[in-house]
């Protein structure tokens, strides 16, 4: 479960976010509407534990986000916080698997059985010791997704997942998503503009920048 | 997956690179490794073959050349002494004993040295086949001139004038080998001892054939005849007591036509011409083990910039900033690390291939086969330069911000 609780944030004084107070349950989705510009990507970062709030707290299961210091914070986001971004972001001199059994290496577990079942849920088995530059973008996008979900997180946040995929891929990928939340009974949060995921989830809300 | 792996990885993304620093870095620590290894034997080598020495006495000329030629076996010998000469400085009290030395011949390169047993006992030699020459034109061959020469005990070989290989050869006599000496690691491996006798013979014009069946003499200096007039090269000298050590050579120097050089003096007369050499050395590998350390530097700093987004992918999966730090530096020591592993392998292969090329001369007996305690030093010396070279970049990655790497 993930609530946010009276977050602000502005770059400049006069281009304050607003951004309202929810909640996502374990195994519900949230889609994060609004327009380019309007903090989208803010209020991800700022619920990934990448970029503190100037006030309000994000609460991760009971726990205050921005109480945690330093290494805390960067062990509490790789056990609990899966995030994927609008590109794939793989890393280009490891394999598939390297990618993914990261994640598991940085906060010190290693079970390459969790690997490969990430791989074959996400359809990518075939993949395992192929370079990123062999992928193609919708292969890539899993992958990432692969990264995000292998230490079996408790939030999902997925940054514009489907901006760089075709109708297929981006059907394929919010499908992957929603499927894969529900399954680790994950809160899921996507933000986004692109118009053809906006009916395949409910909960919705909606963010804007004061002067917009 | 692990560290090392992971920066294994991000190392041979430029592979080239990477092993253009390692190799930089390599040839300036070989470098200071094979000035350790050569600093290190040569000193030994130098004190263990005058030990017992402590003056040689011999014709006037230099005296680091009379040094060089009779106690290392190096340079070419001064000239000769008068044998009267040489039997009354012997006779001197503050001489405890004096070892006659005739040089001048040589055998396939390997110098012949007219002795007597006091030579062995000097260097503390043991046989590994046969026993001491005796008779004229009797010889014992020190370990490696029998190895390289294919000898053995009974075989004859014919020895040539001058000290290099292929010059003038006395045909009549041939010298018969009756012992070869087990290795001493010393300068003795590299020579052929005889009688000093047997040198004179070789280079009389007649033959007395009476002469060569009668025993040579074994301590001190050889009878000769009233007519006779001969001469030997150089004396080895071991003083009775320190007085000696003021004395003896002023006086030899002063008041004889002989010419008296210490050892241990010359030879740190000699490391003091050499040091600014090898002062020159090590600055100018001290200068390449920078550029390596500087090029290590840039090379992370540079693929840092490249790197950030990584950086903050990593940070993004779950990666604390101290693990990034501890990447950075892992790689830099990596790079180091195999510099100094490859430079000491270098140096030690280096130092081989110069012993090979120079068995008969100055480098005769040092080994490329060791290893030095001083060598860790090198070890630990690279590291200290790899945590150095990515301390900053290093530091860059520890303050990464992922949330602007990640939205730019």
């Amino acid at each position: 479960m993930i609530s946010v609780d009276s977050i602000q944030f502005a770059y400049h004084k006069d281009q304050t976010f607003l951004i309202p107070d929810f909640t996502i349950k374990g195994g519900e989705a949230l889609l994060v509407l609004g327009k380019s510009g309007s903090g989208k990507t803010t209020l991800l970062n700022i619920m990934g534990g990448l970029l503190a709030p100037q006030q309000g707290q994000v609460f991760i299961d009971g726990v205050s986000l921005y109480s945690l210091k330093g290494n805390e914070r960067d062990t509490f986001r790789g056990k609990h916080i899966g995030i994927i971004f609008q590109k794939p972001h793989i890393l280009a001199p490891l394999t598939v698997e390297e990618n993914i059994s990261l994640p598991r290496f940085f906060v010190n577990k290693s079970s390459p059985s969790r690997v490969d079942h990430f791989l074959e849920e996400l359809d990518i088995l075939d993949k395992k010791r192929a370079t990123v530059d062999t992928l193609s973008e919708g292969e890539a996008q899993r992958v990432s997704i692969a990264r995000a979900l292998v230490n079996e997180p408790k939030i999902i946040l997925a940054d514009e997942p489907t901006a760089s995929l075709d109708d297929e891929n981006a059907n394929i990928v919010v499908n992957l998503l929603k499927e894969q939340a529900a399954k680790l009974n994950a809160a899921l949060l996507i933000v986004t503009h692109d118009q053809r995921i906006k009916d395949q989830i409910e909960q919705r809300i909606t963010i804007t920048r004061k002067d917009l | 997956m692990n560290m090392f792996k992971l920066g294994w990885k991000y190392l041979m993304v430029k592979p080239w690179n990477t092993g253009l620093n390692i190799l930089l870095l390599a040839l300036g620590l070989s470098i200071i490794t094979v000035l350790i290894l050569i600093q290190d034997q040569f000193e030994n080598k130098m004190n263990r073959d005058a030990a017992g020495i402590d003056l040689v006495v011999g014709a006037k000329g230099s005296p680091l050349q009379l040094v060089l030629s009779s106690v290392y076996h190096i340079d070419f010998p001064t000239g000769n002494i008068p044998l009267d000469e040489a039997d009354q400085l012997s006779a001197n009290r503050l001489i405890k004993n004096t070892i006659p030395m005739g040089l001048g011949d040589n055998y396939q390169g390997y110098r012949i040295v007219g002795t007597n047993h006091d030579y062995l006992k000097l260097y503390e030699t043991e046989f590994a086949s046969g026993d001491a020459w005796l008779r004229p034109f009797d010889v014992v061959l020190g370990s490696v001139v029998a190895e390289k020469l294919e000898l053995e005990v009974g075989d004859t070989f014919v020895g040539s004038h001058g000290i290099a290989a292929a010059s003038h050869e006395h045909d009549e006599h041939p010298y018969k080998v009756v012992g070869v000496l087990a290795s001493g690691g010393n300068v003795v491996d590299q020579l052929i001892l005889t009688s000093i006798e047997s040198v004179w013979y070789s280079h009389d014009e007649e033959h007395d054939h009476d002469k060569m069946e009668q025993e040579v003499a074994t301590t001190g200096l050889p009878e000769t005849s009233e007519e006779e007039t001969r001469e030997i090269t150089t004396l080895l000298v071991q003083y009775r007591n320190p007085i000696a050590a003021v004395q003896l050579p002023r006086m030899v120097n002063s008041r004889t036509s002989l010419q008296a050089a210490s050892p241990s003096f010359e030879i740190s007369r000699l490391f003091e011409l050499l040091g600014v050499g090898i002062s020159l050395i090590r600055g100018l590998a001290l200068v390449i083990v920078s550029i390596a350390a500087l090029g290590i530097f840039i090379a992370l700093y540079n693929s840092l910039k490249e790197r950030k987004y990584d950086l903050a992918v990593m940070r993004a999966i779950g990666a604390s900033k101290g693990q990034l730090f501890f990447l950075i530096i892992l790689e830099g020591l990596m790079l180091t690390f195999l510099g100094a592993l490859f430079g000491i392998l270098i140096g030690h292969f280096f130092l081989f291939v110069l012993v090979m090329l120079n068995e008969q001369g100055v480098m005769s007996g040092l080994t490329a086969s060791v290893f030095l305690s001083r060598e860790w030093w090198i070890l630990l010396y690279a590291l200290v330069v790899g945590v150095m070279a990515s301390l900053i970049p290093a530091w860059n990655a520890y303050r990464t911000d992922i949330a602007t790497q990640l939205t730019k």
